[in-house]
């Protein structure tokens, strides 16, 4: 495989890669990194790729394991909230303020939630996976996916509630 | 659309329950102009599901080092040349010690009867053939008698 193939290979999931990687490290500077580094090892697996049945489920998995590892060995390290850039298209300027706060407020609460249920939120509702990739991803069982799920989603239902109820 | 069916939906959607056709649904719900006023909260949820979808990775795909793969394939040939090296000079140690193992193996005899009648007739078909040439060896005799002859005059 050349270069051209491989990233012809790697061009459908390309964004998602990145996106999982930093919904993990929370920053785009440490995401990229961490992009680059799952091609390289994909890379290097090169001659060996075709024996994975789905190279993209590979991929996230060797990213997901990667981003893990960086968490782990800099637990204490900066965590900035790095904002990410929301198209604009909403009607009126206060509209827009509120919708981007709140949209904000999302992602905050997310970045909050532990690894795990943030992995499964990333796949599930950002990139629409099915249970049954997302368990070979993360190598865990369908159902413990599900429980995981519903109680992200809990967990994030009740923060949005306190906060639409209080503000804050 | 039924209010109804989107309660329902939402509640399974929180139970981890919904398929993805169905929380296409609830999306395209959500991201409509007409949300009912209870279900609001949960309109900046799906909301920032679609944007964080749209984030793109917008770096280069480096360019990978193509060696990498040819040196491993390097170091392997010249470990598979010295192990033939290595075979073959054994192989020519080993086989050259059988030959040496071979002529050395001349035949022996259990019975010392028999041994001793094989060495005797090796020891006379030896002696015979020393003896062949005695004859002409005589003939130098004659030369010695004739010198006798001429000196002692």
């Amino acid at each position: 495989m050349n270069q051209n193939e491989f990233v012809l290979l790697i061009t459908p999931f390309r964004d998602k890669v990145f996106r999982l990687a930093k919904r993990l490290l929370i920053s785009t500077e440490e995401a990229e990194d961490a992009t680059q580094e799952v091609w390289v090892k994909l890379w290097n697996k090169n001659e060996r790729l075709n024996g994975y049945g789905s190279v993209e489920a590979f991929a996230m998995t060797i990213t997901k394991n990667y981003c893990l590892d960086q968490l782990k060995s800099k637990r204490a390290g900066n965590m900035s909230i790095a904002h990410s850039n929301f198209t604009d298209g909403a009607p009126s300027l206060q509209q827009k303020v509120e919708d981007r706060d709140s949209l904000d407020w999302v992602e905050k609460i997310i970045n909050q939630l532990p690894e795990q249920q943030r992995l499964i939120i990333q796949m599930r509702d950002v990139e629409h996976y099915e249970f049954e990739e997302i368990a070979k991803v993360l190598e865990m069982n369908e159902t413990a996916i599900r429980v995981a799920l519903s109680r992200a989603r809990k967990t994030i239902r009740e923060s949005m509630t306190k906060t639409h109820n209080y503000g804050i | 659309m039924a209010y109804n069916k989107i309660e329902i939906l939402v509640e399974k959607y929180f139970q981890g329950e919904t398929s993805i056709a169905e929380e296409k649904e609830l999306t395209n719900y959500f991201s409509s102009s007409d949300v009912a006023q209870h279900l609001e909260q949960y309109k900046p949820l799906f909301g920032y599901f679609s944007l964080a979808k749209e984030q793109k990775n917008t770096q280069e795909i480096p360019q990978f080092p193509k060696s990498r793969v040819k040196k491993s394939a390097l170091a392997w040939f010249s470990v598979a040349a010295s192990v033939v090296v290595l075979l073959g000079i054994g192989m020519y140690v080993y086989t050259n010690n059988d030959l040496v193992n071979e002529n050395q193996k001349l035949g022996t005899y259990d019975d010392p009867q028999i041994a001793f009648r094989e060495t005797q007739k090796a020891l006379a078909l030896l002696s015979g053939h020393v003896n062949t040439g005695i004859e002409s060896v005589q003939l130098i005799q004659e030369y010695d008698n004739s010198k006798e002859k001429i000196f002692n005059q």
